[in-house]
């Protein structure tokens, strides 16, 4: 797929590093033309899925958080984040609603917002090596509107 | 992320503004806990009118404030909830424990 823009971004898993991320995305989402409520969509994704480099890959340390983003041929989003954390034994269980590691903090919703919000959500991780988490979404054109 | 607070009669209100990530839950359940402890209201009222972005960890701080006063009997509505945050809370079946009176922007 031809790729029309690009961004790439690392940083430390601080979490204050969550409103950095979820803002450059936005931005280049934004380039789309996208309306006030996928815009909403497309940070809260991004903000789920960085918090999840940040609180669950890197327990009691700080690791590095890889983010890109793509403007795909046809108005399509696509957020890569990546981490080389602890990784997830079983990816089915983590998507599931509600199920978390995290407790009272937690609540078990991020991947489930993810996958609601966006149109694609693919998880792939390696116990010990890290995760990867890609979500697209397509930004309808605003005369399709 | 502030919190602000105002008793009006027995009710307190608790007004959360701002971004609502995990970088700012923490705080925000220190200080609505703050506010609780030392009013230990009956019935209290979570206006989310002013948040600006709420993602999941707003869940955990709206069932953390939940679960604090049902801890002595007190009572926890949530009021003028963005659109956003409206959908986010739903979707996690918060809105089945506590009411969410009104929606702020349509
Ligand atoms: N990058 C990651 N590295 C390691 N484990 C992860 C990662 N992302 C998610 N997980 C695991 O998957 C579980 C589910 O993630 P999900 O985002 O759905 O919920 P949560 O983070 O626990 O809670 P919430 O997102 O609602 O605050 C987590 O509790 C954690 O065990
Ligand atoms: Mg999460």
């Amino acid at each position: 797929m031809n790729v029309q823009n690009q961004m790439k971004m690392e940083f430390l898993s601080r979490s204050a590093n969550e409103a950095l991320a979820r803002s450059a995305v936005s931005q280049l989402a934004a380039q789309l033309d996208p309306t006030l409520e996928e815009l909403g969509d497309i940070k809260t994704s991004v903000s789920e899925a960085v918090t999840n480099a940040v609180v669950h890959a890197y327990p009691d340390k700080l690791g590095m958080v890889h983010l890109r983003a793509r403007l795909l041929e046809g108005g399509v989003l696509e957020v890569t984040v990546r981490d080389k954390g602890v990784g997830i034994e079983d990816v089915d269980q983590a998507r599931a609603p509600l199920y978390t590691t995290g407790g009272e903090e937690r609540s078990g919703m991020g991947f489930t917002i993810m996958e609601s919000f966006m149109d694609k959500l693919a998880v792939r991780s390696v116990p010990g090596r890290g995760t990867t988490v890609v979500m697209r979404k397509r930004v309808m054109p605003r005369l399709l509107r | 992320m502030r919190v602000t607070w105002e008793l009006r009669g027995s009710r307190l209100f608790l007004y959360l503004s701002g971004e609502l990530d995990h970088h700012a839950a923490h705080q925000a359940l220190v200080e609505v806990g703050a506010a609780l402890d030392e009013h230990m209201p009956m019935h209290c009222v979570l206006d989310l009118s002013g948040l600006t972005f709420m993602d999941s960890s707003g869940i955990a701080v709206v069932l953390g404030t939940y679960r604090r006063l049902k801890s002595y009997g007190g009572e926890l509505s949530l009021t003028r909830a963005p659109n956003h945050a409206a959908k986010v809370l739903t979707m996690a079946g918060v809105d089945k424990i506590v009411p969410i009176a009104s929606v702020a922007r349509p």
